[in-house]
């Protein structure tokens, strides 16, 4: 239902004067009803109204469950306002870590039906079921919430000519973008998002967040400014195995979006943040980009500041934004950009967004606020707030994850 | 009193502030907002971290964070003094326009912005370390030293200080060889009388964290003053 019921509702107005009150009542509950409906999607409705974030990695690969993450939204609380909530977690699915986790929201079985035969015909699903998850009044309104781990088929990726991870790529934008109600929302192996509308501590409860582990984890709250809150909405927004979550808004986002979508991604959740997800994948993945050179386009630093640098900087930072020009992100953000083994966390280059990072022993920690590392290692040490545009880059010890 | 704000929230917390006069000490602290916001008098100790706008228009307290601070400490305060043990995140004394504020390390982006002076109200804003982006940004009045005592090997502020600053004077303890300011500000060796009057503030600094004020008053200090000669008023309309 992506196109909202307003028409009907004016239209039913026009003719007020035709109808009896009872009728009336009855045109202005269904607007209500409307509002109330949990199918609303992006878009159709702007909330007049920041988020938080946060992020734990261990360099030494070392498991953690779900639930410090979930404690550290806690004090970042009044970032947010119920309206999302998500995680993302890095080796949680050892024992499938050579198939791709999907985790899918369904509207109803019978989108669930339609997009199963679509992956049926593309993938071998070695397992697939229904999420468990913990009813709880916080939550409500919940979608369909499956997982499947899945395989390529090889005979059809070798006549399609890509790669596993390009054909992965293709696979979940076709869902995405042709399946009306099924959203998948994460797709990365030994890794996946949990995401809703609501608080994160109530989210990581919904998701039984306890019982997962993994090396990194990273989350957020959601206090959407331009649009309504809803379950795909909600960070953290992922392709493969890149998450991102992120605190801001990106002024950047149709320039941003209409370049991205010259090389096939298509922004079906119409949410900024989903956009940096797909330059992360095109620079790093297709290009071929290192982070840190990753960073230096989105975050690309003043001409003035780039001529002063030395000449080999100068010559580096001249040739990503000549090359990438419309993929600088501005406007304010501070992101956690999760990927296999390891984090970067970026600030846009005015610094329009706190974000601290914190370390103790294996440990890296970042957040939108202090208080949120405190929460998860009250010893903390090296706690620093990096320069605007400058990437914090942590990668778990080679063979450790 | 004392306070373990460790299970209350910003809201709790404050009620427990306004309810009392008296001196309070705040242990365990988690991020919550707002604390001692528009207090008159009495003392405050803080330990743990407070959260963003500590101590916004605060009016007479001495407010005392014994680690680091957040964001907008003593936004638009008017008169008090904050000192912070730590460092202290982005926006520090936005908007002050009296009272004082003493960091012992370092200040993230955008320190003083926008303070102002008027009549007896002269806000100071005293940072120990280094500072980020965009120091004293429309600054309008009163003063700001820094006096990089930082070891991390980085400059004493980073990009853009004094961006827009028509009012007030910023001291930097530092011969300012590295440092780009905008072409609308004076940038000048601190005279005697300039350092004269930055002797109180040093000596505080010093009282409340240790060191020796003869040897930080050696300086060099860079003063920053808006360049009255080329006025900022060519850049809008004039009318």
């Amino acid at each position: 239902m992506k196109e909202m019921g307003y028409d009907s509702c004016i239209n039913k107005r026009k003719t007020r004067s035709e109808i009896e009150d009872s009728d009336a009542e009855r045109t202005c509950s269904v607007m209500i009803n409307e509002l109330r409906d949990p199918k609303l999607r992006e878009g159709n409705i702007r909330i007049p109204s920041g988020c938080a974030i946060a992020a734990v990695i261990s360099r030494e690969g070392k498991k953690m469950t779900g639930e410090k993450i979930a404690e550290s939204m806690k004090p970042m609380r009044d970032r947010s306002n119920g309206l999302g909530g998500g995680f993302a977690g890095y080796g949680i699915y050892p024992e499938y870590r050579d198939y791709y986790a999907l985790h899918i929201f369904f509207d109803d079985n019978e989108a669930r039906k339609e997009c199963e035969k679509y992956l049926k015909e593309r993938f071998d699903i070695v397992w697939a079921e229904e999420m468990q998850v913990r009813k709880i009044p916080e939550i409500t309104d919940e979608p369909l919430i499956w997982r499947y781990f899945v395989a390529p088929l090889q005979s059809l990726m070798r006549s399609m000519q890509v790669d596993e991870r390009e054909y992965v790529v293709r696979a979940v934008t076709a869902v995405n973008l042709k399946i009306d109600g099924a959203y998948v929302f994460s797709s990365g192996k030994n890794m996946g998002v949990f995401k809703a509308v609501g608080y994160p501590e109530d989210v990581g409860r919904f998701y039984r967040l306890e019982e997962y582990e993994g090396y990194c984890w990273t989350a957020h709250g959601r206090y959407p400014t331009n649009t309504p809150g809803w379950w795909g909405g909600a960070h953290p927004f992922a392709l493969l195995d890149w998450t991102v979550v992120h605190n801001g808004e990106i002024s950047s986002y149709d320039a941003n979006r209409r370049f991205i979508e010259m090389f096939g991604y298509k922004c079906t959740l119409q949410t900024d943040t989903e956009v940096i997800t797909y330059i992360a994948d095109y620079l790093c993945r297709r290009q071929g980009l290192t982070l840190r050179e990753a960073a230096a386009v989105m975050a690309a630093p003043f001409w003035s500041t780039i001529a002063k640098k030395p000449p080999l900087d100068k010559e580096q930072y001249m040739y990503l934004r000549q090359v990438f020009p419309s993929l600088l992100v501005t406007g304010p953000f501070s992101i956690v950009l999760g990927f296999e083994g390891g984090l970067m966390a970026l600030n846009d280059r005015l610094k329009l967004r706190s974000m601290v990072v914190g370390e103790k022993d294996d440990k890296v920690f970042v957040a939108s606020e202090e208080a949120a590392i405190r929460v998860m290692e009250p010893n903390a040490e090296n706690i620093f707030a990096p320069a605007g545009g400058e990437p914090v880059i942590v990668n778990v010890r080679e063979g450790a994850f | 009193m004392k306070i373990n704000a460790g299970k209350l929230n910003y809201r709790e917390l404050n009620q427990w502030l306004r309810d009392t006069k008296e001196d309070c000490d705040i242990v365990d602290c988690r991020g919550q907002r707002f604390i001692a916001a528009g207090r008159k008098g009495g003392k405050i100790t803080i330990s743990g971290t407070p959260g963003n706008a500590l101590g916004a228009y605060l009016d007479g307290t001495r407010l005392e964070v014994m680690g680091n601070a957040q964001d907008a400490v003593g936004d638009t305060m008017n008169d008090g003094t904050i000192i912070i043990h730590g460092n202290v995140g982005d926006a520090a004394g936005y908007a002050m326009r009296g009272g004082s504020l003493y960091v012992k390390g370092n200040a993230g982006y955008r320190a003083g912005v926008h303070m102002k002076a008027y009549g007896d109200k002269f806000p100071v804003m005293v940072i120990g370390g280094r500072t980020g982006s965009f120091l004293g940004e429309y600054l309008a009045g009163g003063v700001i030293v820094v006096l990089g005592l930082h070891n991390d090997g980085k400059r004493i502020v980073h990009y853009f200080p004094c961006t827009g600053m028509h009012g007030g004077k910023v001291f930097l303890r530092s011969d300012c060889s590295t440092v780009d300011f905008p072409d609308k500000v004076h940038v000048a060796s601190a005279t005697p009388e300039d350092l004269e009057e930055i002797r109180p503030y040093v000596e505080e600094y010093v009282r409340l964290f240790g060191g020796d004020a003869e040897t930080l008053m050696k300086g060099p200090f860079t003063v920053v003053t808006p360049d009255s000669s080329n006025p900022y008023r060519q850049l809008y309309v004039t009318n």
